[in-house]
């Protein structure tokens, strides 16, 4: 049995993912990322092997992907987590048309095609609004733990409404919102709406297909899930696993690598 | 082989050597305090300026420069600190500063302006002009061209239409010829113009050839690199014996490569289009970011709306020339005003005739006018064609908001879906 590997380094998180050659998913693992990115990939790999109870020459192929792609210098290749993303949400979900990823520091916008190739994309640009970053801001200015975030935010009856577009001012406005008294959840809930509708926008940039599919880090927010839904007027598709779809997807053409007959992507690494 | 050596890379060397030479001549007419004009890449009105010997200074040149040759910062912090705003366009901040340095240039110095001549195809022409005017006291002189009414349909020639357009363009030459006789003391000869226009001819029809010649696979040039150089020549030496003979030589050079089988790559995979303005800070990183995954720029809008329309090859009439100098202007300017807002209509042609691969939007903060349409420009182009685009932006001037990493990710992921779109092909998936 061959296993392929893929590894996301992201600017918060660092995922792991090990697939067999029928591209289950046989272990993972999710680390925080830190200062230093090399290590957060080895050690994410080495808690993915261990996690599956596997030794490192039984993984044939790794491939990285994410910001510290080319961090990964135990890796035999790199693709874009564009590419990977694309790819982990298609197998997870077949029915994917759309994705939308959002990690720590950059929301992406794909758009998948019939034949499951990305025919379009589109990220945020010089500017974290509407990222999971932003989500982190209010975590800090409002002093709750990133886990609770989502759930605060699901109580809320009155939410405000957050202006501002810069994650930098938004800690600024929620700060305010607290001194005229609005109660946490509602302010919470403002922070959702305010990064929901800058992804929708993004979203529509490339066109809003269904089925669409949410991956990354922040896919495990149950109130953003909830404000998305609401937002789109249309389910999406989440899974536990969504946190690991850009790391699926590198594993996914870590296996094209190792089984040629399926032809990899790229004729060449650069 | 010695051939290959004289032939091959030519246009390069020629080019380099003939913008080290423009500049020189430029930095005398500053230490003499000669009179020049300050003109733009969209409508020089060279053809009238060059009978009254007037050196032409392209504002839009020498701001560029300052970014190839890693200045541009110094430029724009010292003329955001004179009060302008950041959101401003970086070739305007550029040359506020090198104003206020008195013409210093890292090209050499530049001369002030007697006059300053520009067309309506920028908006920020407009507001540039003004600033000079304001700083010397000078002149400015706007041609107004008429603009296509509705995309894809402009005027045509022997329409009432048109007619009435061109009167209205050679009412203004008729001026502008008054103001150059004013200023330079020299008496209009119709003759000299004669002479001017028949070497614009003479380029114009090697120029569009160049163009064409690049359907060759693998293609001859890089619009984005090269183009740059021919651009240049094409601006600063329209008119001119000397750029009558570049575009011949290098014409001759292209079709010896393309006769000989030799391409701008080694490896040629893709074949891409290039929309908008060069990434001028990160010039040759931007190009490579293309080429290591052996893309090449085949062609670009860029060498249509910044020469101010001198792909069309249009010719002169030189038995009637202000009547044919006004046509040419409203037919060349107008077009590269249209390569701005209606890019998709040509380019939907173009993918088969360049066979194109890709088309790669360039939008960039500092110049509204040629970015705002982009996004729908690209909308439509994939509505009409199923061809792979990517949407990139940055700056032309400004590196705060040039980001390499953030340009590669895209570019990358661009890439790899041509790489598996290419394989799908090839198995007949698609």
């Amino acid at each position: 049995m061959a296993y392929a590997a893929g590894v996301d380094v992201g600017s918060t998180l660092t995922k792991a993912v090990i697939i067999n050659e029928d591209s289950q998913i046989v272990s993972r693992s999710l680390i925080d990322t830190g200062a230093n990115v090399v290590k957060a990939a080895q050690k994410a790999f080495l808690l993915a092997l261990e996690n599956g109870n596997l030794r490192e020459e039984e993984v044939s192929y790794v491939i990285g992907t994410g910001y510290g792609r080319y961090k990964v210098t135990f890796g035999n290749a790199q693709v874009t987590e564009i590419s990977c993303h694309g790819r982990g949400a298609v197998n997870m979900f077949p029915g994917t048309k759309t994705v939308l990823d959002m990690g720590g520091q950059d929301t992406k916008a794909i758009r998948i095609g019939d034949n499951g190739d990305i025919i379009d994309f589109c990220m945020n640009d010089k500017c974290a609004a509407g990222t999971g970053r932003f989500l982190g801001a209010a975590a800090i200015a409002l002093d709750i733990p990133i886990d609770d975030l989502g759930p605060t935010a699901l109580k809320s009856e009155k939410p405000v409404k957050i202006s501002t577009t810069c994650t930098v001012f938004a800690e600024t406005e929620v700060l305010s919102w607290l001194g005229k008294g609005k109660k946490i959840q509602d302010i919470l809930m403002g922070v959702h709406s305010s990064i929901a509708s800058r992804s929708v926008s993004l979203l529509r940039r490339v066109g809003i297909k269904e089925e669409v599919t949410f991956s990354g880090g922040v896919a495990k927010n149950l109130g953003m899930i909830e404000v998305l839904n609401r937002a789109l007027g249309m389910k999406m598709n989440v899974s536990d696993d969504s946190p690991y779809m850009g790391a699926l997807g590198a594993a996914l053409f870590s296996l094209d690598y190792i089984f040629e007959s399926r032809t990899p992507m790229r004729e060449k690494i650069v | 082989m010695s051939e290959v050596i004289n032939i091959v890379g030519r246009g390069a060397r020629d080019g380099a050597k003939l913008f080290r030479d423009w500049f020189s001549e430029l930095s005398k007419t500053a230490e003499l305090g000669n009179p020049a004009a300050y003109v733009f890449v969209m409508g020089s009105m060279a053809e009238i300026l060059r009978v009254f010997d007037l050196p032409m200074v392209f504002p839009e040149i020498n701001s560029l420069q300052t970014a190839v040759r890693h200045v541009s910062s110094d430029y724009l912090n010292e003329a955001e600190d004179y009060g302008y705003s950041p959101d401003i366009c970086g070739y305007v901040k550029a040359d506020v500063a090198m104003q206020l340095r008195g013409g210093e240039h890292p090209m050499g110095r530049i001369p002030k302006p007697s006059i300053a001549v520009l067309t309506n195809a920028c908006n920020t022409y407009l507001k540039w002009g003004e600033i000079w005017e304001r700083m010397y006291g000078i002149p400015m002189f706007t041609i107004d061209v008429p603009a296509t009414r509705q995309a894809g349909n402009p005027s045509q020639i022997g329409s009432n239409q048109f007619e009435r357009e061109k009167k209205y363009i050679i009412a203004q030459l008729e001026e502008l010829i008054e103001l150059c006789e004013k200023i330079t003391g020299i008496t209009f000869d119709i003759d000299k113009l004669r002479e001017v226009m028949e070497n614009v001819n003479k380029m114009t029809i090697s120029f569009k050839r160049m163009l064409e010649l690049n359907r060759s696979k693998p293609s001859l040039f890089n619009a984005l690199t090269d183009g740059t150089i021919y651009l240049g020549v094409a601006n600063t030496f329209r008119g001119t014996i000397e750029g009558v003979k570049y575009f011949q030589n290098l014409v001759e050079e292209l079709e010896y490569m393309s006769e000989n089988g030799i391409g701008t790559l080694t490896d040629e995979k893709y074949r891409l289009c290039f929309i908008g303005v060069p990434c001028y800070p990160i010039f040759r990183r931007f190009n490579e970011m293309f080429t290591e995954w052996g893309g090449t720029f085949v062609t670009s809008t860029y060498l249509w709306f910044a020469t101010g329309g001198t792909n069309l090859g249009f010719q002169y009439d030189l038995s009637n020339p202000l009547d044919s100098l006004a046509e040419g202007i409203l037919i060349s300017v107008r077009d590269a005003m249209d390569s701005m807002f209606n890019s998709e209509i040509p380019l939907v042609k173009m993918i088969d005739d360049f066979t194109l691969d890709g088309v790669i939007y360039h939008p960039i903060k500092s110049c509204r006018t040629v970015s705002t349409g982009l996004a729908d420009n690209r909308r439509a182009l994939m509505e009409m064609r199923d061809i792979q685009t990517l949407f990139i932006e940055s700056d032309m001037m400004d590196t705060r908001v040039v980001s390499e990493a953030q340009m590669k990710n895209r570019i990358d992921a661009f890439f790899e879906g041509l790489a598996s779109r290419k394989i799908r092909e090839a198995v007949g998936e698609i």
